[in-house]
C-alpha cells in the first residue's frame, strides 16, 4: 500500500521498448520505442487508424505485443494481467456499469479489491470534491448527460490511485463547449495528482494544448515525439507539418532552381537535384509588396483573423492566416513575405525535414 | 370531429382480425370453459345441469388430481431451475472463443429444433431396458439391468430429464443474445479493476442478464405446464400415475373418460394456477430486474 502511495506521488515512468501488433497481414504497430517522463502528460496523436488505441491498450495490458517490452515505474509488465500493471483507464465510451448507481460504480474496483471500507469512502469522497459530482451519487449512468458520465468515468480512475492513467479519445461524444471544459479539468487534474498521463487523441488542437510530449504516429510507427513547441516549430517531416496546426502548414513542390514552378521568383530552397518541399506556416506570413506572388481566390473571415486561400503559381496552393479582418476582392493579386526562419525544406520523396544552414 | 371518427374507425378496422381470433380462439373458450366447470357434463338426452361449485369440491376429494398437482409441483421445481442453469452455463461456454463455436452452438440447438414427439422417440430408445443408452452407461459400473420408464421411482426423473434436455437449448439462444449485447469494454474495464471473473460474473454480467431470467423464467413456468407430449408418447402417466401432470390429466378426464365438466374444472384450476405464478413472477422479480 504504501509503495502504491509513493509511486502515486510521482507518478511512474512508462517505456516502450521496440513494441509491434500484428493481425495476420494487418500490421497496426510496427517497432514503437517511446519514454514518458514519471508526472507529465503525454499525447499520443495520429490521424485515425494509425495504432494510437492499439498502443494504449499494449500499455494497459488489454492487448498482447507480438514483440517488445512494456515497463511501468521500473518494472516489465509485459506479461502482467492488466490489473497488476498499476495503470487505471478512461474508456472512450466511458464503459460505465449500467445497473449500478455512480457511487458504486466509482467503487467498484475498490471493492474488487477488497480495500477496506473507510479507505474506500475516503478516496470516494475525495474524487466526488474534486469533480464536483456530490449530487449525483445515487443515480445510473442512464440518467446522466455525456459529461457527467465523463466525470463519473473519471471518477472512477482517480480512486483507483494508480500512478499512470490512460484514456483513449476521452472527449470525443462530448459538444465543443465542454469538450473544451474537460479539457482543462483533466489537464487540471493530472497536475494535482501528479500521475503520468498517456493521453490519445486525432484532434492535435487537444494535443498542443495539454501535452508535455506529443507523440505523432503514422501507420504504426513514430513519427516525430517532441514537446508540442518543437513539434510545432520544427516539425520533422512533412508529415508532422501538415498534422499540426490550424491551418495547417502550407507545403509548396518547389522546382529545381528553388522556386514555386510558374513564378519568376523569389528562391525559397537552395537548388536541388531531389524534389523539394517548402513549409511555410499560414500565420507566418504576412501581406508585403515583395515576396510570394499569389491570386487571392477566396477570404474566410473568423473573428480574430482572416484566413485567405490563394493559388500560387502553376497548381500552388497557399493558406494565409492575417491577424483582424482583411477586405480583399477575391481574384486580386498580392503578395506573401516572411521572416527566414519562418521557412521549413523537406524532401519531397521522403519527407524529411532538410536541415538548413544557420 | 369526422376526421377523428374516421381515424378511430381505421384503427377498430386494422385490429379486428387479431381480435376476432383472440376472441375466438382464446377469450371465448376460456370464459365458456370456466361456464362449464359450473354444469354436470351432458350425457346422452341429459342436458347440462347447473351445480356451482360442486365440480371444484368434488375434485378436492379425487386423489389423482392431487397426485397430478404434486407430480407437476415436483416436475416443476427441478426442471425450471435446472434448465435455466444450464442454459446459462452453455451459453457462457458458447460465448467464449472456442475453435468451431457455430458447431457447438448448433449442437446445443438441435433438441429445440426438434418437435416434441420426435424428441420423446429418441428418449424412449435412451431409457430401453438392456440395450438403452442408458442402462448401458451403467452397465459400465457393473449395475444391472433397469427399467427406468417402468419403475414408479424413476418415472417421473426421466420426463424431468427430457424436458430439461429439450429446454434448455430454446433458453440458451436467449441468454446468449443478451450475451453478446454485453459491451465488451465493461469486461475491460474491470479486469483493469481488479476483477476476478467470477466478480465481475456475479455484479456485472448477472445483474445484466436479470431482463432476460425473468423472460426465460416466466417461459420455463409455463412450459412447466404445457409440455406433456413425451408423456403421452412415452408412459401415459404411468406406472400408477407417477408421470401424470396436470395438463396430462386433463386430456385424460376430457377425451378418454369424457368428463368435459370435470376437464373444464381441472382447466380453470390449472389456469388460476399459472395467472398467480404470472403475476407473482413480474410483480416480485419485475421490481428487481434492472432495464437498460
Ligand atoms: N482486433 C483487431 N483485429 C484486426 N485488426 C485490428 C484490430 N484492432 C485494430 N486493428 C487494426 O489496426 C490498425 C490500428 O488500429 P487502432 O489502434 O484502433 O487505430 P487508431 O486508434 O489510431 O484509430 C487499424 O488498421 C485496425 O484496422
Ligand atoms: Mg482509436
Amino acid at each position: 500500500m504504501t509503495i502504491r502511495n509513493q509511486m502515486n506521488e510521482s507518478g511512474a515512468d512508462v517505456r516502450l521498448h521496440g513494441v509491434a501488433r500484428s493481425w495476420g497481414a494487418t500490421t497496426a504497430l510496427s517497432g514503437i520505442s517511446l519514454h514518458v517522463r514519471a508526472g507529465s502528460f503525454c499525447v499520443l496523436l495520429g490521424p485515425s487508424g494509425c495504432g494510437k488505441t492499439t498502443c494504449l491498450r499494449i500499455v494497459a495490458g488489454l492487448e498482447q505485443a507480438s514483440a517488445g517490452v512494456v515497463e511501468i515505474g521500473g518494472r516489465d509488465v509485459t506479461a502482467l494481467p492488466p490489473a497488476q500493471r498499476g495503470v487505471a483507464m478512461v474508456f472512450q465510451s466511458y464503459a460505465l456499469f449500467p445497473h449500478l448507481t455512480v457511487a458504486e460504480n466509482i467503487m467498484f474496483g475498490l471493492k474488487a479489491r477488497s480495500v477496506p471500507k473507510p479507505d474506500r469512502l475516503r478516496r470516494l469522497d475525495r474524487a466526488v470534491e474534486i469533480l464536483g459530482i456530490g449530487h449525483l451519487l445515487a443515480r445510473r449512468p442512464g440518467q446522466l448527460s455525456g459529461g457527467q458520465q465523463q466525470r463519473v468515468a473519471l471518477g472512477r480512475a482517480i480512486v483507483a490511485e494508480a500512478p499512470v492513467c490512460l484514456m483513449d479519445e476521452p472527449l470525443s461524444n462530448l459538444d465543443a463547449q465542454l469538450r473544451a471544459e474537460m479539457r482543462r479539468e483533466i489537464l487540471a487534474l493530472q497536475r494535482r495528482l501528479g500521475i503520468t498521463m498517456l493521453y490519445v487523441t486525432h484532434d492535435q488542437t487537444e494535443a498542443m494544448g495539454m501535452a508535455d510530449q506529443v507523440v505523432l504516429l503514422r501507420d504504426g510507427r513514430v513519427e516525430q515525439d517532441a514537446p508540442p513547441a518543437d513539434m510545432y516549430s520544427r516539425p520533422a517531416t512533412s508529415f508532422a507539418a501538415s498534422f499540426i496546426g490550424t491551418p495547417p502548414m502550407n507545403l509548396l513542390k518547389l522546382s529545381h532552381e528553388g522556386m514555386v514552378p510558374g513564378t519568376g521568383g523569389p528562391v525559397l530552397g537552395p537548388p536541388r537535384a531531389a524534389a523539394t518541399l517548402a513549409g511555410i506556416r499560414p500565420e507566418a506570413l504576412r501581406l508585403s509588396d515583395h515576396g510570394i506572388p499569389a491570386e487571392v481566390t477566396h477570404a474566410e473571415y473568423l473573428g480574430a483573423d482572416t484566413v485567405m486561400v490563394c493559388s500560387v503559381g502553376a497548381e500552388g496552393r497557399l493558406l494565409a492566416r492575417l491577424p483582424g479582418r482583411v477586405a480583399i476582392a477575391d481574384g486580386a493579386l498580392v503578395h506573401f513575405d516572411f521572416g527566414p526562419a519562418d521557412l521549413h525544406l523537406f524532401d519531397a520523396a521522403t519527407g524529411h525535414r532538410i536541415p538548413q544552414p544557420a | 370531429m369526422a376526421g377523428v371518427r374516421r381515424e378511430t374507425l381505421q384503427a377498430w378496422a386494422l385490429i379486428l382480425p387479431a381480435l376476432v381470433l383472440l376472441v375466438a380462439f382464446t377469450h371465448w373458450p376460456a370464459v365458456a370453459t370456466l361456464v362449464d366447470s359450473l354444469y354436470t357434463t351432458p350425457k346422452g338426452s341429459r342436458p347440462p345441469r347447473f351445480v356451482g361449485v360442486e365440480n371444484y369440491v368434488a375434485l378436492m376429494d379425487d386423489p389423482v388430481f392431487w397426485r397430478a398437482l404434486h407430480n407437476n409441483a415436483v416436475y416443476a421445481l427441478v426442471t425450471i431451475p435446472a434448465s435455466v442453469v444450464l442454459a446459462l452455463l452453455m451459453a457462457l461456454a458458447v460465448n467464449t472463443a472456442l475453435p468451431g463455436r457455430p458447431l457447438l452452438r448448433m449442437a446445443y440447438f438441435t433438441p429445440t429444433m426438434l418437435p416434441m414427439i420426435a424428441v420423446a422417440n429418441i428418449w424412449l430408445f435412451f431409457f430401453t431396458p438392456d440395450y438403452g443408452l442408458f442402462d448401458r452407461i451403467v452397465g459400465v459400473f457393473g449395475m444391472g439391468r433397469h427399467n427406468w420408464l417402468g419403475d414408479a421411482a424413476t418415472a417421473l426423473p426421466a420426463m424431468m430429464a427430457v424436458a430439461v434436455w429439450k429446454e434448455a437449448g430454446f433458453f440458451m439462444i436467449f441468454y446468449l443474445a443478451a450475451l453478446q449485447a454485453m459491451p465488451p469494454d465493461l469486461k475491460e474495464a474491470a479486469s483493469l479493476e481488479g476483477s476476478s471473473r467470477w466478480n465481475f460474473f456475479r455484479r456485472v454480467t448477472l445483474p445484466l442478464l436479470m431482463p432476460t431470467t425473468l423472460f426465460v423464467l416466466v417461459n420455463a413456468v409455463i412450459n412447466a405446464f404445457r409440455l406433456v407430449d413425451h408423456v403421452v408418447v412415452m408412459t401415459r402417466g404411468g406406472p400408477d400415475n407417477a408421470t401424470t401432470l396436470l395438463l396430462y390429466y386433463i386430456y385424460e378426464t376430457g377425451f378418454r373418460f369424457w368428463d368435459t365438466a370435470m376437464a373444464a374444472t381441472l382447466t380453470v384450476v390449472l389456469l388460476a394456477l399459472l395467472g398467480t405464478l404470472a403475476i407473482f413472477q413480474f410483480g416480485v422479480l419485475g421490481r428487481r430486474v434492472h432495464y437498460r
